[in-house]
Order: structure tokens, then sequence, then C-alpha cells
């Protein structure tokens, strides 16, 4: 024939993985669909999160000292905490990637097992957080006053704040909506990234990954890691607004 | 008149023995299924299970609307009805409709792949999307929702007392499936074409959906954040949207409408790809313009991000930020009239036969072009303060949508109902049924317009009794309407068992689609094509033909 429309392709007698899923012409093509796949996917995670930055940048200009305000009720302490529990448990899933790709069984469980662990860590921190906000009563729409902000308690050993005018004061809530939303909602990102933490670590405990198919390790990565820096945004907009006062 | 079909010897022609229907037996093979022909049909027989649930509201608002008195529903049971008509009709039916179908069914097989990249993935869609229609039922059952399909806060968060958490999570669940669609094609369209079929030699159908695809990808995670605040918002009052505790409602129409108007290109784009297709292949003609059809889809998927804000020039926006949004809107008519124009000059000195989908995408020429130019009445911020909120809008919007949108569906369905089932339709009722349904449709919404340069608001049970006449028109427009999509209904369902066996390629199309058996194999093709002809290249099937009658000579 001429002009082959229909011709074989060249890669089709090649030997294939036993992973290698039948619409696929190659593992190139497949591993590499599965990372842009999950590249798009973490694209569409930035739009979702993209919404609440929107608001949380418009409402920061119109209600800049009531984000001060907010803001400094938060423990800095734990929040610098927290990031650093974070950052390690993305050290810890990289890890595990490199585990993966050497074939390192052992080592990727331990991975997991730390990535997971430390996961567990920071829920635990950001519920202590959730419960202080609670007695506090700042969680918006279900417990909130703002007179706190108007007559600011002095803590001991520390300069008391002044207080905000009421209709500033009650714009708090404001504040506080977002940190719950856009915490909240990386919290349910770090749930259901430990829920396929704990579904990877039985398919590795049961040697899954052992034949080189990780293509769900690595773009787990991809998720673990961009849950992780959500959160590197989070942390200043939230807890660091002004700190210098 | 002349006609480019050439089916087989009816007498000898058989549906091939294996494809992808008959690959595997029983219901469980249907509902685990990875094969994206499959999924299509799925998808295909859910939506148009929804589409007749919103045609029958539909024809619940025409009859009310026949007589000036809110006569034959309450005020706010005719509210409840044209929300969840829009509401269906919106998410459930125009966002999927072409993608999920006619893509899923199509775009693999157009670049010579086997499958998209994610079946699974591509499974999930359809089961999102079916919760997400159960849901929308169960709040329209149980009461339904009033606050239109917009979700308007503090209406939907203070002032209503109905469906709206229900309602609002069933589209966030439905906007998941079709971020999984857009995804699936994105990958799939970058990674999985075949040996020699490059960016310039993909049908436009394929351009076209990867441009809705994009809009998908970007714009739906938007509205899902949104919805949540929203039910948030009703249900616990997290103050976001809420003046009286600083939170700003104008916030939520920019959120909304970032991802409701690229939205509005979401639902046309993929119908656009469909007609570049019907035209050039019932003018035997390459498409006039070939990369300018294309750049202008992905101009559109662009444009459409920064026109949001022509929806709320009556909301209280700055009048600055109007001038830049009414002329940003006017931009992306440019994208637009480039498809129509090289449409007509596909056409020009074209060999044109008229066949059931080239009647519809004659259809879709006319009448999207224009609801586009009502478009621009609405995109002008002068214009706009006395025509938006009145039937100009819904007549507007309709021309596109109903116009547009469904006459490009109508017509690929028609035009691969013979790849997908492997029989035809009736060819002369389904010319009537596309006249039908034109005729039927310019009676419905063009007395809409008459009525909104009168002044008629929309979204209101009663109307003064002047306006009865053009009224009446419009809901006997509407029994005519329904009558075109009744037809289709029947007489596709007929032709699965007596329509004529189809044959590879009814048409004498170029698609990599036709040059395979109807129905197609599970697998697509025996073996991947390497392809070296261009988009719409005649020629090159003329001499394919020749060779294989030499060959079998």
């Amino acid at each position: 024939m001429d002009s082959p429309t229909v011709a074989v392709h060249e890669g089709a007698h090649h030997e294939h993985p036993s992973y290698q899923r039948h619409h696929f012409v190659t593992m190139d093509q497949q591993r590499e669909s599965a990372s842009f796949g999950m590249w798009l996917f973490l694209l569409t995670e930035i739009m979702f999160f993209g919404g609440m930055f929107t608001a949380y940048l418009i409402y920061r200009n119109w209600y800049y000292p009531a984000f001060v305000a907010g803001s400094h009720t938060l423990s800095i302490v734990l929040g610098t905490t927290n990031t650093a529990v974070l950052i390690t448990s993305s050290f810890t899933m990289a890890m595990g990637v490199w585990c993966a790709e050497t074939r390192k069984r052992s080592g990727l469980i331990l991975s997991i097992l730390l990535t997971l662990v430390l996961g567990l860590v920071f829920l635990g921190i950001k519920s202590v957080e959730y419960h202080e906000k609670w007695v506090q009563h700042h969680v918006p729409g279900l417990r909130f006053d703002a007179m706190t902000f108007v007559h600011p308690k002095a803590e001991p050993g520390q300069p008391v704040e002044p207080g905000l005018p009421l209709d500033m004061a009650q714009h708090t809530e404001i504040y506080f909506s977002l940190y719950f939303a856009m915490t909240g909602m990386h919290a349910l990102h770090m749930i259901i990234g430990m829920g396929l933490l704990i579904f990877m670590l039985i398919k590795a405990v049961q040697g899954a990954y052992d034949e080189g198919n990780i293509a769900f390790v690595e773009n787990f990565g991809l998720y673990w890691h961009f849950v992780d820096i959500v959160w590197i945004f989070l942390f200043p907009l939230l807890y660091l607004i002004s700190r210098h006062q | 008149m002349s006609s480019i079909v050439s089916l087989p010897d009816q007498t000898t022609a058989r549906i091939p023995k294996r494809n992808y229907i008959t690959n595997e037996n029983g219901i469980m093979s249907w509902l685990l299924t990875g094969d994206h022909k499959r999924i299509a049909i799925l998808y295909l027989i859910s939506i148009t299970f929804f589409f007749f649930i919103g045609g029958a509201l539909a024809g619940l608002i025409r009859l009310e609307l026949l007589t000036p008195q809110s006569d034959l529903m309450a005020a706010d049971t005719y509210n409840k009805v044209f929300s969840m008509h829009g509401i269906i009709m919106i998410f459930l039916f125009l966002v999927p409709s072409v993608p999920a179908t006619l893509g899923n069914f199509l775009i693999p097989i157009m670049i010579g792949a086997k499958d998209l990249a994610f079946p699974k993935i591509n499974l999930l869609s359809w089961y999102l999307y079916l919760a997400g229609g159960a849901l929308t039922l169960w709040a329209m059952i149980s009461g339904g929702v009033d606050t239109g399909w917009t979700f308007t806060v503090p209406l939907s968060t203070h002032y209503l007392n109905t469906n709206v958490v229900t309602t609002g999570l069933a589209i966030f669940i439905a906007g998941f499936a079709s971020i999984f669609t857009g995804l699936n094609f994105i990958v799939t369209i970058h990674r999985m074409r075949a040996p020699g079929m490059t960016w310039f030699k993909l049908p436009l159908f394929v351009w076209s959906n990867y441009a809705a695809s994009i809009l998908m990808v970007l714009g739906t995670p938007v509205l899902a954040i949104t919805l949540v605040l929203v039910v948030l918002e009703r249900t616990i009052g997290i103050g976001v949207f809420d003046p009286s505790k600083g939170g700003d409602p104008i916030l939520f129409q920019h959120l909304f409408w970032f991802y409701s108007h690229p939205a509005v290109y979401i639902m046309i784009l993929p119908g656009m790809g469909v007609i570049s297709e019907v035209i050039s292949t019932f003018s035997r003609k390459r498409v006039f313009g070939y990369s300018a059809v294309a750049f202008s889809s992905v101009a559109i998927a662009v444009f459409g991000f920064f026109v949001w804000e022509h929806h709320m020039f009556i909301m209280g926006v700055s009048n600055y930020s109007t001038l830049v949004f009414s002329f940003l809107t006017m931009l992306v008519a440019v994208p637009s009239a480039i498809k129509i124009f090289n449409w007509a000059f596909t056409l020009y000195k074209g060999s044109i036969t008229f066949e059931t989908p080239m009647l519809y995408a004659f259809g879709f020429m006319g009448l999207f072009t224009i609801g586009g130019l009502t478009g621009v009445f609405l995109g002008s911020s002068g214009t706009d303060i006395h025509l938006t909120e009145t039937y100009f809008i819904v007549a507007h919007f309709h021309f596109v949508m109903v116009g547009g949108m469904l006459m490009a569906f109508l017509a690929g369905i028609h035009f691969w109902w013979p790849k997908m089932t492997g029989r035809m339709y009736p060819e002369k009722i389904s010319q009537l049924a596309a006249v039908v349904t034109f005729i039927g449709f310019n009676f419905t919404f063009f007395p809409q317009f008459l009525l909104g340069m009168l002044g008629m608001p929309r979204r209101y049970a009663a109307y003064p009794p002047e306006f009865q006449v053009l009224n009446v028109f419009s809901t006997a427009g509407a029994t005519i309407l329904g009558v075109g999509y009744l037809l289709p209904m029947i007489y596709l369902v007929w032709s699965l068992k007596y329509g004529k066996i189809a044959g590879a390629n009814p048409w004498q199309a170029t698609g990599l689609e036709w040059q395979i058996q109807s129905p197609p194999l599970t697998e697509n093709f025996v073996e991947i094509p390497v392809v070296t002809q261009e988009a719409y290249d005649y020629e090159w099937l003329d001499r394919q033909k020749e060779r294989e009658v030499t060959q079998v000579g």
C-alpha cells in the first residue's frame, strides 16, 4: 500500500507489562496520561479553592481591622507546629514515592505510615484549635459573639489590644467564616487523602507496587503535596496578618 | 433532490455480529462497563429522560402563560416549575448533552484511540450524573425549589423555605460528572492521538469539545465552591453572602457567573463542533478556514472567562467595570461570527444535499445567529438595562440554547445514529421533524422577543392582559415544538429494529469513525490507524474507494 491509512502500528508487538491497560499503546503513554490527568485535576482544585481565596481577598480589603483582630486570636504556636508537621509529611510522602520507584517495599510502607501519622497529628492539632474557637464563641453562625472584639480581655503578660468599633467587630464573623471554610475544606482534603493513604498502605503490604506499577503512588504524592501547598498559603493568610503590631 | 446516502444492498447486508453492543450481554455488562461507547449510550438514555422531564415542565410553563391570570397553578408553584425547568435543562441536559453522549462516543474514535484515557472515571462520571439527577428529582418531588436556576442569594439563603440545600448538593455532584468528562477529554486528546494524527488533522468536533473541556475543568470547580458556600450560608449562616453580617451578595453573583457564563459556552461549543462536521459532509467540502474555526473555539473558551459580569449590569456593579465587560462581551461575538461565516463559505459552491442532519444544521445557523445578535443588545450596557429580566432575555438564550444547541444535538444524533446503532433513521419523517421543530421553535420564541421589548418581565405566573395574544402564539408554538421533539424519540426507537442497515459509511464522510464498521467493535480499531490524510479530505476518500474496488476486483 502506498499511502497506508490502516497499517499495523510498530509498537503493537512489544511485550507489555501485565498492568498496562488495553487501550494504551505503550506504558509511557499510560504513565503520561495518568500524570497529566492528575495535574489537570489539581488545576480544578486550584479553581475550587480559588473561589474562597477571592472572597478572602475582597473581605480582607474591606474589613482589614476585623481580619487583624480575628487573626490575632489564632494560636501562632499551633499554626506553626502544624505547618512543620505538614511539610514533614510531604517529605515522608516524597520518600514514599522514591521508595516505590526504587521498589523498596518496607521503605514505602514505613513512609506511608509516617505520612498517615503526621496527617493525624495535623488533624488533631486542628481539632484542638477548632475546639478553642468553639469555647471562645468564635464559630460563625452556630456560636458567635463579637463582643470579645469590642472589649478585648487582657491576656496575662501581653498588652491589651484596643477594641474595635461594634460594626467592625461584627465583621470578624466574616473572617472566621473564611477561616472555617478554608481550613475546613483543607481538612476535608486531608481526610480524603488519609483514606487513600490507608488504601495505599493495604496495597503496599500486599506488594502491589513491587512490579513498577506505581502510577497511583506517584499521583497520590502529587495530591498530597498539593494539599500541603494549600496550607502553605492558608497559614500566612489566616494566622500571620499584621503580627508585628 | 439528490442524495449522498449510499447504503449497502439491503438484501444481503447484516449488522456485524461482533460489535460493542453484542460484545457482552447482561445488565451488569452495561452498568460496570469501561467502554466509552456504552457509557455514551447510558448517558444518552439518561439525558433524554431528563430532557423530557424538563420539557414537560416547559409545557406547564407555557400552559400557565396561556392566560394572563395565574390560574393553572399558584404563583409559588409556577416559581418551582420554571426553576426546575431551568435546573434540569441546564445542568442535566444541555451541559452533558453533546460532550457526554456524542463526544464520549466519538472523540476516541476520531483521534484513533481505543478508549478514553480513564474509562473508570468516565463511568464514575455517569454515576455522579445519575446521583445528581436523582437528588434533583428528589428535591422536585419533596416540595421543589423556587430560586430560579441561579440560586440567587439572599433569596436562596434567607427568604425561601424550599429544597435549596438538596438541589445545591445535586448540582455540586452533577458538576463533578462534568469535570471528569472534561478532564478525560483533555487528557485523551493530548495523549492518545493515533500516529500521524496531528492537532491540525483533528476533526473540528474534537477541537470544539477540547475547548469546552477547558471550560468544564476550570469553571465547574468555582460553581462547586460557590454552592458549598450557599449551603453553609443556608444551614449554619456563615455570613459570607449575608449583607447583615458584612457579606456581599454581589460576590455570590461574581462567583456564580464566573462559572455560569462559561457554562453557556460549555453548552454551545460542542454543538458547534457537530455543525462543522455536518456542514462539511453534506456540502462535500473541507471546512473553509479550518484553522480559523479551530482557533475560534479556543478563543471562545478564553474570552468566555472574561465576560461574566454582563449578567450583573443591573446589580449595582461599578459603571467602569460595566464598560469594560460590555466591551469584552462584544469581543466574544467575533469568534462566533468567524464560525458562522466559515460555515457559510463552506456551503459556497459545495455540493449541498438536504439530509436531516443538514436541515438541523441550517436551523442551527439561522437561529444561533439571531440568538447571538440579540446577545449584542444585551451585552450593550444601555439596552441591557431596558431588556434584562424581560422575556427578551428568555427569547435570547432559548434561541442560543434550544435553537442553537438542541438543533445541533439533534443534528449530531441523526448524523451519527447509523454509526451508533448500525441502522438508518427513516429519512422522510425525520426531515419532517426537523422542519416542524424549526417552525415550532420560531413560533414559540420569536413572540417572546416582542414581549420583552414591550416590557413583559420573566419569572411571573401572571401578566397584563395586553400581552396575551403574543403569549398564545408562544404557547401554540410550544405545542408544535413538542411534536417536533417527540417525533425523533419515536422514530429513532423504531429504527433500532426496523431501520435500514447503514453500513460503515452511509454519508461518504471522511472522519476516522466512518472508516470502521457500524456499530464499532469494542476496541474501535482492529489495528491502530496511521493517519496521513488531512481532515475533510474528500479526494482521499475517493482514492480509498477506488483502491478498494480495484483490490476486490
